[in-house]
């Protein structure tokens, strides 16, 4: 034990929340239905007691712990995206509570996959080996697989966990060739080991080129960059509104830092080569989500082609990092992502958290009809949706114009003014079906006909998600200062 | 604001714009028009990295603009007092925020701040047009919003792209000193244009101004007309000309082609209108055209007629749509053939829009005859062609205005409203008289108004002349000044410290 000590030590939040899922899976089928909300009480708790953890874990900014033999790391980038998990994790049960009962599936066990994958999650941002970061990726993909088909009831929630599943599997498969084929190459899964051995073969060895386009590949599927997001707009509608959320919010985030942790110090010899194709797929990213959303008619596939094009914004700031030059090498590029993401969270949990809770006759109302007139019927939840929608769409004084601020300066200063203007014209389009939810809400009269008008199920739960998700949408779009600070405090233990 | 009851709110935002007006109008007092730089400065760090500031500054010629925007606003208040019936408190708050943001442009002396308030009041104009316009108002709201936002992103990309070559800062002042590479201008003057050529409108990019103009509320087309279209040519008097001038320089006979064309195509766009808001749209496409007109011909004379224009144009079109809102509000159509023969029924308002009508079309004596004069005076001093096609738009002008006054005021009028036509209420007079005084002060006595933009106007001029770039092309504008003071035309507009 004492052997260990240290390590365990290092991961003690990741086992808290490993053991506190283990519990409530454990506790679940002893809990009668009335008191499940405990359970869902005890995994915010062990959400609080691991944020005090990580938060402590971190005394000063360039400590970076190493465990179990170098394959985890606790630094200050992995600090950042562990808060900001447990954030989305914290709003991710409470948006479920409310949403799980109505559609009858409340069950235990929903909050001990939520916990699983966070810790999944948690350990793809700490893994400082191709395998952990594997391994974390793989706990990830599996409890969401479960989460997608969580409402047994409907059939789409179900064909939706099989497609996710079929091409989960497919790119962890591709994933995992990558990281085979740089076994190969370097004797060792390391980032380190393998920083080494790439800059000693040179960008120009083929296998070296064949791996990293693999590795790209398994991470495209996750962050649902195109031509890798096929799966995207069926699982996000088919999935239970809370789970799209989670999904859309949580698993985007870590994959990028993986993403990010895995091509800066493992693969930053081949920067002029990853950022080039990264330059590409962003482009077809950004270009593809935002034109195909206009056509959705149902929100939660628009949201969904939306989400694939906001991994387009964040590639932009990844491409800036592998072109920039100089003193700052990347640092401003790496910081707009984690800005960009942690903003990105705040409004898609917001919108996400009216969606699920507006009803039309008991039933989901995710259709943009459904949401016609309810400006008259509900005017806080229409502004709510209204700032969500506008901050989506980038307009100033909301995050998510700050968030698209710091991308497209660091697009700038890598001197891809181009992109960014590209990028930008896109935000237009992406304005023009963000607005149609504005305009229906509030410039069109419900149909007198239908009988019963969509209207939303408030809930204590429910109202604390939005407070939190409008206030930081609001005061990160007014005052971003303490999240731009700590992002780029935290960026520079990445190297 | 939805705390309160629907009549509150009105009072509320009545109050709220009036203690603007009243915080505001001091400025016009304590402003020292001999001061070269910014004042009533205020400057507070905002966001650290990028070195971001919220800081404010008035110089002669936001001073006029933020003022008239305090002014117009309580009178978009009361135009709403009875129009508006559906959602008044939703109304009533969007009418505040547009006006924070509005007054926010033109003291923002940061390039982020700017457009952090540039962009602001896209939401609330869309939901001021889409909420509350006309019969096609989705149409007109999304193809307003599509194309603000359009033209204005690519404002961003240029406020970046400068961050980085102006030595890392976002300070105007401090951005309009430094030195580009002419390449570099060419771009930024593009993009700079696209975002404030389709705010003022001007010509290829104006279509959406009737849209947005004619399905909005009263209020909406006033904040419009008045307002909104000055922060285009606002943004090229503050942002491009200091900031590019080999650009504008380069650029000067497209923009005034471009003006031209806007000021003649608007005016026989105006001709053809049966639609009252449309016509007065169409002919604020023409006015604009001369303060574009008066801006890129890049002297002392056609600047401060430029300026002294927006304030003009605000004033007087501003009128002009409250009194199609007035007669709006009573036959409930725009049509000038259902509100003709008004001089019988409504003398008080055939008078107002008398005056209104002789102020648009720049009799002199009235407030558009001083700001035209001298934006031809300037033009001239560039050229003469120019000037002739300019006047043009003057007597068309005096075309459409007069027949139009000549078919609401004396025509004959249309049976089945005439009966139950009240003239102006107390609140409705209340409105309009503001205006009507400001056209005859501006108009016989502009001094106050141009001696305090001179100076500012001779430091945006001087900023341009030090020769940047291209020392060979010293403008003619320093020599400028004198010209003027020999003409004897405009004896007023010299500053005494000239």
């Amino acid at each position: 034990m004492s052997l260990y000590g240290p390590d365990l030590l290092a991961l003690l939040p990741e086992l808290i929340i490993v053991a506190t899922a283990c519990l409530v899976i454990v506790l679940d089928p002893v809990t009668s239905a009335s008191r499940r909300d405990l359970l869902a009480w005890l995994s915010v708790g062990a959400l609080a007691v691991c944020l005090g953890l990580t938060g402590g874990q971190i005394t000063t900014l360039n400590v970076r712990v190493l465990a179990f033999s170098d394959l985890v790391v606790i630094d200050a980038y992995a600090r950042f995206w562990k808060i900001l998990l447990y954030g989305v994790a914290s709003l991710t049960i409470f948006m479920s509570l409310p949403y799980l009962k109505i559609e009858r599936v409340h069950l235990g066990e929903y909050y001990g996959f939520i916990l699983l994958a966070l810790s999944g999650m948690m350990v793809m941002v700490s893994g400082a080996d191709l395998l952990t970061i594997y391994l974390g990726t793989e706990l990830m993909s599996l409890s969401l697989y479960v989460m997608t088909g969580f409402n047994r009831s409907k059939p789409r929630s179900l064909e939706a966990a099989a497609k996710y599943f079929v091409l989960g599997a497919f790119s962890s498969g591709i994933l995992l060739y990558g990281i085979s084929l740089l076994y190969g190459l370097a004797g060792s899964t390391k980032l380190v080991s393998i920083a080494n051995a790439v800059g000693a073969r040179g960008a120009d060895d083929p296998l070296v080129l064949i791996s990293t386009i693999l590795i790209a590949v398994g991470f495209g599927f996750k962050l649902a960059a195109v031509p890798f997001h096929m799966w995207t707009p069926d699982v996000y509608q088919g999935a239970p509104t809370s789970v799209t959320a989670f999904m859309a919010v949580g698993a985007k985030a870590a994959s990028f830092a993986a993403f990010m942790r895995v091509f800066v110090e493992g693969l930053g010899g081949l920067k002029a080569d990853w950022s080039f194709l990264f330059l590409l797929i962003s482009v077809a990213t950004l270009v593809l989500g935002n034109v195909v959303a206009i056509v959705q008619t149902n929100i939660k596939r628009m949201l969904a082609y939306s989400s694939i094009a906001h991994a387009g914004y964040a590639l932009i700031g990844f491409v800036a990092a592998g072109r920039s030059v100089g003193a700052s090498g990347g640092t401003p590029g790496l910081a707009s992502i984690m800005i960009y993401l942690a903003l990105y969270s705040f409004m898609t949990l917001g919108a996400f958290a009216v969606i699920g809770m507006l009803r039309k006759g008991g039933i989901e109302g995710e259709e943009i009809e459904d949401f016609t007139g309810l400006a008259k019927r509900q005017p806080v939840a229409a502004f709510l949706m209204l700032i969500f929608m506008a901050s989506l769409a980038g307009i100033p004084p909301t995050a998510g114009f700050i968030g698209k601020f710091y991308v497209f300066m660091a697009a700038v200063e890598a001197g891809l003014a181009w992109l960014a203007a590209i990028a930008l014209i896109f935000a237009v389009v992406s304005a023009y079906y963000y607005m149609r939810v504005v305009m229906v809400m509030y410039m069109r009269d419900p149909n007198p006909s239908s009988a019963a008008p969509s209207c939303l199920v408030n809930s204590p739960a429910l109202s604390f998600v939005l407070a939190c998700a409008v206030a930081g949408v609001i005061l990160f779009g007014v005052f971003p200062n303490p999240l731009v600070g700590f992002a780029l405090q935290s960026v520079l233990t990445l190297k | 604001m939805y705390l309160a009851t629907e009549s509150a709110a009105k009072w509320i935002a009545l109050a709220a714009t009036l203690a603007d007006l009243f915080v505001a109008l001091p400025l016009w007092w304590l402003f020292d028009p001999q001061a070269s730089q910014m004042q009533f400065t205020e400057h507070v760090a905002w966001i650290t990295s990028p070195p971001i500031y919220y800081s404010l500054g008035l110089d002669g010629i936001s001073l006029p603009l933020v003022l008239m925007t305090a002014g117009i606003m309580p009178l978009c208040v009361l135009a709403s007092w009875n129009s508006i019936t559906t959602k008044v408190r939703g109304f009533m708050a969007s009418l505040l925020v547009m006006e924070t943001a509005m007054v926010g442009v033109f003291v923002a002396m940061d390039f982020v701040l700017f457009y952090v308030f540039w962009e602001a009041m896209l939401i609330p104009m869309y939901l001021l047009i889409g909420v509350w316009g006309g019969a096609n108002r989705l149409y007109a709201a999304i193809k307003f919003f599509l194309y603000t936002l359009a033209g204005s992103v690519l404002l961003l990309v240029a406020i970046l792209v400068l961050y980085f070559y102006g030595g890392h800062t976002f300070d105007i002042l401090a951005l309009s000193q430094g030195t580009y590479p002419a390449s570099l201008q060419t771009w930024l003057f593009l993009a700079f244009f696209a975002a404030f050529a389709v705010k003022v409108p001007m010509f290829p990019l104006h279509t959406w101004l009737p849209d947005a103009h004619v399905e909005a509320p009263t209020a909406g087309s006033v904040i419009l007309a008045s307002i909104l279209l000055k922060m285009g040519t606002y943004g090229f008097l503050r942002f491009s000309l200091p900031m590019l001038p080999d650009a504008s320089r380069y650029f000067t006979p497209m923009m005034v082609v471009l003006s031209i064309i806007a000021i003649i195509y608007g005016a026989y766009m105006a001709l053809a209108q049966i639609d009252l808001k449309k016509l007065i749209a169409y002919s604020s496409v023409s006015h604009m055209g001369f303060v574009t007109l008066g801006l890129f011909v890049l002297n002392q004379q056609g600047i401060e007629g430029a300026v002294l224009q927006m304030v003009n144009h605000g004033i007087t079109t501003g009128g002009l749509f409250l009194c199609v809102g007035v007669i709006y509000e009573r036959t409930h159509s725009r049509l000038i053939a259902d509100n003709a023969g008004l001089a019988a029924p409504m003398p008080l308002y055939a008078a107002l829009l008398v005056i209104f009508a002789l102020s648009s079309l720049g009799l002199p004596g009235t407030n558009s005859f001083v700001g035209e004069f001298l934006v031809l005076v300037g033009t001239f001093l560039w050229s003469k062609v120019a000037t002739a096609l300019a006047s043009l738009g003057i007597i068309l002008a005096a075309v459409y205005l007069l027949w139009m006054t000549q078919r609401v005021v004396f025509g004959v009028p249309s049976p089945h409203h005439f009966p139950k036509l009240k003239d102006l209420t107390q609140r409705e007079f209340a409105m309009l008289a503001p205006l009507v005084i400001l056209i005859f002060w501006i108009g016989l006595y502009p001094n106050p108004f141009v001696s305090r933009m001179h100076q500012s106007v001779a430091n945006t001029i001087d900023s341009m002349s030090r020769a940047k770039v291209a020392p060979t092309a010293h403008p003619s504008a320093r020599r400028a000044v004198p010209l003027l003071a020999d003409s004897g035309e405009q004896p007023k507009t010299q500053d005494p410290s000239q």
